[in-house]
């Protein structure tokens, strides 16, 4: 089974925000494989999920590329291992 | 697929509610460090504590970032030094807190644990000097913390030692003047005192523990006021099942943090404690769940009631979530590490008497309670003996953490920053129980049937 790690975007909408996420997962090997978008009154939340185990980094170090899209498009972007979600949400 | 609702759900979790592990704690064994020769003794500890625990703080960040959740504390807690001392003297105690504080300094962490001793039947003169050693040890040192059991059900209650740690928390108290009396912050008296608890100022490697291990603590009481706000006007079952649902969640985001640390760092898994651990934090605050659940201010009449739901429920929904539970496991209460406790004792709300009561039905005692600095060791006695009766009666754990700020009064308070908060000085009674404390002797233990 292939590790997975769910990247969500939380803010005001914006254009280019899928462009450019998606322009770093192509750049470090994080393949998309679902894109779910959710609008909260005028914020809206986008979740990704994406395989990472041909990442061309450290997970860790992917992560703070992909903060670093957040912080210059004003939105909290995270990229987080998705076995904290099954953990929780699943017996 | 994960829903996209489960995720929001952790995410905000996280962000708004301030779910975060509260520590990671490495145990260490010390038996193996044991000599005859106080440099090698010390030596041994040190290079112990460093190699074993190496690893701690560079994999808690990597976890960190992996999953997205704070971990706010890295500590280690070792063997109760009393038990490796030998033949050392209180001088060679103090040299030997001082060497647990460099090991800490050298991995980085925030706490260490362990320089204590379990006096609950009696003391030995390694137990003795340890004790002289702990107000100069607590001066001189920075994340040593320390703590002593003085009594367990089965023992009963070791006044002696009662009375002795009255003056020890005084000496402590005014050696750490100038900084609020800090030292009292890192001491605690204890009744039933667990021996995998990853919390402070308790925190100690018992005698029956591996080689190493790690115990994870987690935290949320944010998360669970939020849920019961938003569960509005039901009833109190189904309040508890909103409790208990919640308390898996955290829980299960304990077990995984526990189980990753133990598979990178080489180290078994030991427990999860099951707290609801506060911080000064707005919206991280044990009073805010009990308001939540519909008491206009923590302390009135009927806040034991609330407490005790809470914390079975937490326990309950805990329970599921973790292959191995132990610790502490319960909601905490400290006075100055929670905003709700701190503001209902300012309002005159809270009194330390409702603090003992409510001490009964959850984890651990009074906890970070700040008094008046000339406060009599024999009133100090007084409360410590109250306190460790509710655990050996009860058979749970409890346990004192008070601090007689010096030169301080009812009306003043005092701030420790960081997690240790602010602690309003609290009203005690000034009638003395000093006959009674200088009785000495040991209070039998208790009879466990007729039970009423």
């Amino acid at each position: 089974m292939k590790t997975k790690a769910v990247i969500s975007v939380t803010g005001k909408d914006n254009v280019g925000i899928i462009a450019k996420v998606s322009n770093v997962c192509s750049e470090y090997g994080a393949n998309i494989i679902d894109v779910s978008q959710t609008v909260l009154k005028e914020y809206f939340a986008m979740i990704m999920l994406v395989e990472i185990d041909s990442l061309t980094l450290p997970f860790t170090e992917f992560v703070d590329r992909v903060a670093i899209i957040g912080k210059e498009l004003g939105l909290e972007i995270h990229a987080m291992h998705e076995d904290i979600f099954d953990s929780m949400h699943k017996i | 697929m994960i829903d996209t609702k489960d995720i929001l759900e952790t995410i905000n979790m996280i962000r708004e509610e301030n779910l975060d592990i509260r520590t990671v704690t490495v145990g260490i064994s010390l038996f193996d460090c044991v000599s005859d020769d106080k440099n090698r003794l010390l030596n041994n500890i040190y290079e112990k504590i460093t190699r074993t625990a190496e690893k701690l703080v560079p994999i808690c960040n990597e976890l960190e970032k992996t999953y997205g959740i704070p971990i706010i504390n890295k500590r280690v807690s070792v063997t109760p030094l009393s038990l490796v001392g030998g033949k050392l003297d209180s001088e060679g105690y103090v040299q030997a807190a001082q060497m647990l504080d460099r090991a800490a300094e050298t991995l980085g962490i925030n706490f260490i644990g362990g320089f204590g001793a379990l006096v609950h039947k009696g003391s030995t003169k390694c137990e003795d000097a340890l004790i002289d050693a702990i107000p100069e040890a607590l001066a001189s040192t920075k994340m040593v913390c320390s703590s002593v059991n003085v009594a367990t059900t089965k023992a009963g209650i070791n006044m002696d030692a009662i009375a002795k740690m009255g003056s020890i928390i005084k000496k402590t108290a005014y050696l750490t003047r100038e900084n609020n009396s800090i030292g009292c912050a890192k001491l605690v008296v204890f009744a039933n005192v667990p021996e995998d608890n990853p919390f402070m100022a308790g925190a100690f490697h018992g005698v029956g523990e591996p080689d190493a291990i790690i115990n994870v603590g987690v935290s949320g009481p944010g998360v669970v006021s939020s849920a019961i706000r938003r569960a509005g006007n039901c009833n109190l079952s189904e309040l508890a099942e909103v409790i208990k649902k919640q308390s898996f969640k955290i829980t299960r985001v304990g077990q995984l943090i526990a189980r990753e640390a133990s598979n990178r760092m080489n180290i078994p898994f030991g427990i999860v404690d099951l707290s609801l651990a506060p911080t000064p934090a707005i919206g991280d605050s044990v009073a805010d769940i009990l308001e939540s659940m519909g008491l206009e201010t923590c302390g009135t009449h009927g806040t034991t009631a609330a407490l005790a739901m809470l914390n079975d429920a937490v326990k309950k929904g805990g329970v599921m979530a973790s292959s191995h539970v132990g610790g502490l496991s319960g909601a905490f209460i400290p006075v100055s590490e929670d905003a709700g406790m701190i503001a209902a004792v300012e309002k005159g709300v809270l009194s330390i008497e409702k603090l003992e009561a409510m001490t009964a039905v959850c984890s651990v005692g009074l906890d970070m309670i700040a008094v008046p600095g000339d406060t009599s060791e024999a009133v100090i006695c007084g409360i410590i003996a109250d306190e460790i009766s509710i655990g050996v009666a009860n058979t749970k754990t409890t346990a004192v953490r008070i601090i007689p700020a010096y030169n301080k009064n009812v009306g003043d308070s005092i701030d420790f920053g960081g997690l240790l908060g602010t602690a309003p000085i609290m009203q005690l009674r000034k009638e003395s129980p000093e006959i009674f404390i200088n009785r000495g002797g040991r209070i039998p233990a208790p009879i466990h049937s007729l039970k009423n």
